[in-house]
């Protein structure tokens, strides 16, 4: 008979010869095993970025967002285009652990846990900014409906109070669904620890878990509903998203392309952050054996294909801008190919659009190093998509005489960078404490997982 | 009073997902109920061979689902047309199409929050202690290697009797379960 689990033609989704123990021992024995040195050079980098954006924020606090470029015209700046950058990267993780799990797509398996980690940071990062810009950051719970004893309440009808709900729905959304993905591998790792400490530590957080049928069935029960509930909560996340711009009636903005190509440009970044994390990850783990070319490869062809998306979105942006005919538009879409932010403009084309079209040849798809500097690339053109998109049309609206200019400041870079930071420091404690592929998927992927069902 | 430890059940321990299941078959056929078999992932065939199907999981979904549904759409009512209305643009109080995106995140919110804690509440979640804890091999239940219990308050339950069932489903090692 053959092996039902190993599709022909294609490589195998793990290395032949592991079986349930030993995946269990490798995945594991990164956690269990001692620390290595580049782990706390990096975290030590990343530790320092945090610290910069405490100070960023501290300064903030202080001294009010005048301290950021932000201007009037140019009320949103780093700071949205940050939010907006960050929140696509996490669809990413929801994609890979929701749809892809509907979709039947094992090959997921061996990179959900840590795309849902980076969904989950990604997220926290993205949720500093609207609150960071807020002007008047410490009454930030104005924004959530309360009974307060001024007597006022959110508006409803505002996309901004939509959005409130829509992130912090998702970032509750994903932690549960990471979290119950984490629970039997924190069983594992509590069975597994020496550490009596860490025995503990593992055992509260893994609830008892014991892996008897009645759990695995309500388990897997509530998985696949969580699953369910995420894929278009993941899909709404970004459109609401857009509706903070499309409900705007600005040049640029005003437009019902927006969600589908907001949602595409999300998945697309995500992915290219996920190869970003991922090659790195494999070869300093000696993870090959888990995350193939296979994977890599599949990542690549998301990316091509959710990049012609995106490039679709631009191409419909300037076609209609023709087709309707409003000066308004049509000088937004003269301003962005040809007006001081031209070279942002022709930058993001290049990188959005030029950059992935080396992925169609297989050459480029299989080599990790060139998908990583493609990734890159694809990280950098989505920042500056959204920053073309926020303040392109922000700069120049109807009245000439309200024209301006705007230029992020050294505090902007300074809390930008900070994020990065706060991401990578989160990512560092994530891979050295908890499990970055979920092992009891990755056991159910091996030949010896299967149970023929007998005929009674 | 005597301190002797009780017998929770027996455990018998298998190599592979296709021994346990077939023992749990003929455990289930032999008339035993009270019993649980346990992997290192899930096997929905193990479940089906304790002779239970369903999981109760949707429907606490479903209900989660609706109070969401239901709380968002009524909070949105009241606050904008009962305790706090303005006019916004000459819109109705009730501008139901604004209110859809919050009521469908709060419906999800609620709905996916009842799929964990329904999960964790069908399984008797967080329990930091079990019997079947105290057989030193059970670590292994959570990397390579399947075990069935027999617990002892099933009806058919016999020390002897059970113990030599469970020799006979060829097991790699039997252990009794203290309670």
């Amino acid at each position: 008979m053959t092996d039902p689990h190993a599709t022909p033609e294609r490589p195998a989704l793990i290395s032949p010869g592991y079986t349930s123990g030993t995946v269990t021992d490798k995945i594991s024995e990164v956690v269990l095993k001692k620390t290595p040195r580049w782990w706390y050079a990096g975290f030590a980098v990343a530790f320092l970025l945090v610290m910069m954006l405490l100070y960023a924020i501290a300064y903030l606090f202080a001294k009010g967002v005048g301290i950021w470029g932000v201007n009037i015209p140019v009320g949103w700046g780093w700071d949205i285009t940050n939010f907006v950058w960050w929140i696509g990267i996490g669809h990413a993780g929801t994609l890979i652990s929701a749809i892809l799990l509907l979709l039947r797509q094992h090959w997921r398996n061996s990179i959900n846990r840590f795309a849902e980690a980076m969904t989950l940071f990604a997220v926290g990062c993205a949720g500093l900014y609207p609150l960071l810009h807020l002007g008047r950051p410490w009454v930030f719970y104005w924004l959530f409906p309360y009974p307060s004893t001024m007597g006022v309440w959110p508006q409803f009808r505002s996309p901004l109070v939509w959005d409130v709900f829509a992130v912090s729905t998702y970032a509750t959304i994903s932690f549960l669904f990471w979290f119950v993905g984490l629970i039997p591998d924190l069983a594992t790792l509590r069975d597994r620890t020496k550490n009596p400490a860490a025995r503990i530590i593992y055992g509260m957080l893994a609830m008892g878990w014991r892996g008897s049928a009645r759990h695995w069935h309500n388990y897997d029960s509530a998985y696949l509903m969580l699953a369910g509930l995420a894929t278009p909560l993941v899909v709404s996340v970004h459109s609401v998203v857009s509706f903070d711009f499309a409900s705007g009636v600005l040049p640029g903005w005003h437009s019902t392309v927006f969600p589908p190509y907001f949602v595409a440009g999300a998945i697309y970044s995500g992915f290219a952050m996920v190869l970003t994390l991922a090659i790195p990850l494999r070869a300093l783990f000696g993870l090959q054996d888990f995350i193939t070319a296979r994977h890599l490869q599949n990542m690549a062809k998301v990316m091509l294909a959710t990049g012609l998306i995106v490039a679709y979105g631009y191409m419909i942006e300037f076609f209609l801008a023709w087709y309707g005919d409003d000066p308004y538009e049509v000088y937004m879409v003269a301003n962005r190919a040809l007006g001081p932010y031209a070279f942002q403009f022709w930058a993001l084309i290049a990188c959005n659009i030029l950059a992935p079209q080396f992925l169609w040849i297989k050459r480029a798809r299989s080599s990790p190093a060139f998908l990583f500097v493609i990734a890159i690339i694809v990280n950098i053109g989505m920042w500056l998509e959204r920053f073309v998109i926020i303040v392109t049309s922000l700069h120049r609206d109807f009245l000439p005489s309200s024209w301006g200019m705007y230029h992020g400041t050294i505090w902007d870079v300074a809390t930008f960078v900070g994020t990065l930071g706060l991401f990578a420091a989160l990512m560092f404690l994530f891979i050295r404490f908890l499990p970055m592929i979920s092992i009891f998927e990755m056991r159910t992927m091996l030949p010896e997982a299967k149970v023929e069902e007998e005929p009674k | 009073m005597s301190r002797a430890p009780r017998v929770y059940g027996l455990m018998a321990e298998f190599r592979s997902p296709q021994e346990l299941v077939d023992a749990t078959e003929k455990a289930h056929a032999a008339g035993y109920r009270r019993m649980d078999a346990y992997a290192p992932f899930p096997i929905e065939a193990a479940w089906e061979a304790l002779g239970h199907h369903k999981s109760r999981v949707p429907l606490l979904v479903l209900i989660g689902g609706i109070i969401g549904a239901l709380a968002g759409y009524g909070l949105q009512y009241w606050v904008a047309a009962v305790a706090y209305p303005l006019n916004i643009g000459g819109r109705p109080y009730n501008s139901w199409p604004a209110f859809i995106p919050v009521t469908f995140e709060m419906t999800v919110l609620v709905a996916g929050a009842f799929a964990v804690l329904g999960m964790l509440a069908l399984n008797g979640l967080p329990m930091p202690h079990h019997p079947v804890f105290n057989v030193e091999r059970f670590a292994l239940a959570s990397r390579d290697r399947y075990f069935l219990c027999i617990e002892a308050r099933d009806r058919k339950f016999d020390p002897v009797v059970t113990r030599n069932f469970l020799k006979s489903l060829g097991p790699t090692e039997i252990s009794e379960v203290e309670s």
